[in-house]
């Protein structure tokens, strides 16, 4: 029940939960008390709403920012990722498999505030060997949904 | 000047789903509920593998009863499913559709006088096949209180010496009706006991809501005596590759592989490999959307409960059958004025027979935003009816 109740609000956070409740054939207090354990157990970490700035007439610039790093002595990458994730202007960062160590992204509204975020801030933290910034020309596809998709339903109103 | 016209082709009443579509039709701002297809896209890597099919030129006839990696993975797909051991070189054929196997089958095996038994209400196309196919139609209207199952003594009822085949149309359109395991077996009894063979159209097997789909095919007995139609339209989300299959007896598959040859040559290439694809990789699709479709069964089952609209609870397919006896209208009179006064297209339930008289068919394939809707819709109007 908890992985069908994940994947109904991972879909929609928004979702009417007595109605997720009668869909999953449930009761609404057992889905409310799961998505309190949810909540406390930080298998849930936020609500967000997935914008496309695009439409909007707010500049937005997001970068990816691949990062090569010295790990230090006991402490690995942790250490370093938090320096890097503090920042609030930081929007995610992972730990990568492959020719580089952390992927690091950023959202700002102009080009001008990434380049200095990452020349004065990124670039000089110690145990940062080198970074190369990647600039999102086009969002196509975000978090499993088609960016501007517009669905019509081109079936027969009726069919046998 | 008279064109040359058959009668027997004449006489057949055209589908009631057709004058009702028409009267849709010139609605355009109308929400419908009366689709008999599924609402997903055919999942990528199926389609994918149709596209890579092309480019490979792949644009060729196959084998009359289709190319035999398919049928091979048809084999495995009911032994995984059912457990039931067909021979793909023998006892599967590849149709267009599941709709074009219940013809051949039909035609297959039916003489001049034979009786076929359907039970109603159900898919609109068993009658008009058994006519073509110069056999006649005898009707069992099921009934609501045996939540639209079939049952034994019905059955018995319905035989005479003259009836072949018994059609088996479960999980149903419309009603949305299941057969399990028990209700199976009995009727496999009376199948033995009067030697009469079954069509058995599972076209929706792979949407079931309590329990797996079980086939009378599995039962002790019934694979030597029935023809199992499936298909890939309802599981896969691929109604317009046009593809479906029949298994069963090799002297009947052969039979209706020689129609088929005549009539069609093969079923569509491209389809074929895209088909395979789905068979393989395919069970995560099928599950993922029948939890959608689950979820989208107990809405509607819910605000039926919440508008006091009695209906009972069905298990298969993508249809709830809700019954309007209440209101005093037919079936159609139901529907039109639903249509015309709240804007909501559901089909009208004695399209499927004259047992859907007091019925309506509402499907669910559609989002859950425009099935609420559309109950926002029917409580209004009930509503105002009771007014």
């Amino acid at each position: 029940m908890r992985e069908k109740i994940l994947s109904a609000i991972e879909k929609n956070s928004r979702i009417d939960l007595k109605e997720l409740a009668v869909m999953l054939g449930i009761e609404e207090i057992d889905v409310l008390n799961e998505i309190q354990k949810l909540e406390e157990e930080k298998i849930i970490c936020g609500y967000h709403t997935l914008i496309n700035w695009e439409k909007t007439n707010i500049e937005k610039v997001t970068a990816l920012i691949e990062v090569k790093v010295t790990p230090q002595r006991g402490q690995g990458f942790d250490r370093i990722a938090s320096r890097i994730y503090n920042y609030p202007e930081v929007r995610d960062v992972y730990l990568i498999s492959g020719g580089f160590d952390l992927l690091v992204t950023l959202e700002e509204k102009s080009l001008k505030e990434i380049a200095q975020f990452v020349s004065e801030k990124l670039s000089t933290l110690d145990s940062i060997l080198s970074t190369a910034t990647h600039f999102i020309l086009k969002k196509y596809k975000d978090h499993g949904t088609i960016i501007d998709e517009h669905v019509k339903d081109e079936r027969e109103v009726v069919s046998p | 000047m008279t064109p040359p016209i058959s009668d027997a082709i004449k006489n057949i009443k055209p589908s009631g789903i057709r004058k009702f579509f028409d009267i849709v039709s010139e609605m355009k701002d109308a929400i419908s509920l009366g689709v008999g297809e599924p609402d997903f896209d055919t999942p990528w890597h199926i389609r994918d593998e149709g596209i890579y099919a092309l480019e490979r030129g792949k644009t060729f006839y196959t084998s009359n009863s289709g190319l035999k990696e398919l049928r091979e993975e048809i084999c495995k797909y009911q032994n995984r499913h059912q457990g039931i051991v067909y021979d793909p070189m023998s006892e599967v054929i590849v149709t267009v559709g599941g709709s074009e196997a219940i013809d051949i089958g039909i035609r297959a095996m039916v003489n001049p006088g034979d009786e076929v038994i359907i039970p109603q209400p159900a898919y609109v196309s068993y009658e008009p096949c058994t006519i073509l196919a110069g056999a006649k139609p005898v009707i069992i209207n099921l009934k609501a209180e045996n939540e639209f199952r079939l049952t034994a003594e019905e059955l018995r009822g319905a035989i005479t010496e003259k009836t072949k085949i018994l059609i088996l149309p479960f999980p149903n359109n419309p009603t949305g009706a299941i057969m399990e395991r028990k209700d199976l077996e009995e009727i496999a009894k009376v199948c033995i006991e009067k030697d009469i063979y079954v069509m058995s159209d599972e076209i929706y097997s792979a949407l079931t809501y309590k329990g797996e789909h079980v086939s009378i095919a599995s039962i002790d007995g019934m694979k030597e005596r029935t023809i199992l139609i499936n298909g890939f339209s309802k599981a896969y989300a691929m109604t317009g590759w046009r593809l479906g299959y029949a298994c069963g007896p090799s002297e009947i598959i052969k039979q209706m592989t020689k129609i088929h040859q005549f009539a069609i040559m093969c079923a569509p290439t491209t389809s074929q490999y895209a088909a395979i694809e789905a068979l393989k990789n395919g069970e995560d699709d099928v599950k993922q959307m029948r939890e959608a479709y689950n979820g989208r069964r107990r809405f509607l089952m819910n605000a039926f409960k919440e508008m006091g609209l009695e209906c009972f609870e069905p298990y298969g397919a993508f249809y709830v059958f809700p019954c309007i006896k209440e209101f005093g209208m037919t079936s159609e009179e139901f529907a039109t004025r639903f249509l015309s006064e709240e804007k909501v297209a559901a089909v009208p339930g004695n399209a499927f027979g004259d047992s859907g008289e007091g019925y309506l068919r509402i499907s669910y394939a559609y989002s859950i935003e425009n099935l609420k809707i559309a109950m926002e819709r029917l409580k209004n109007f009930i509503t105002r009816l009771r007014g």
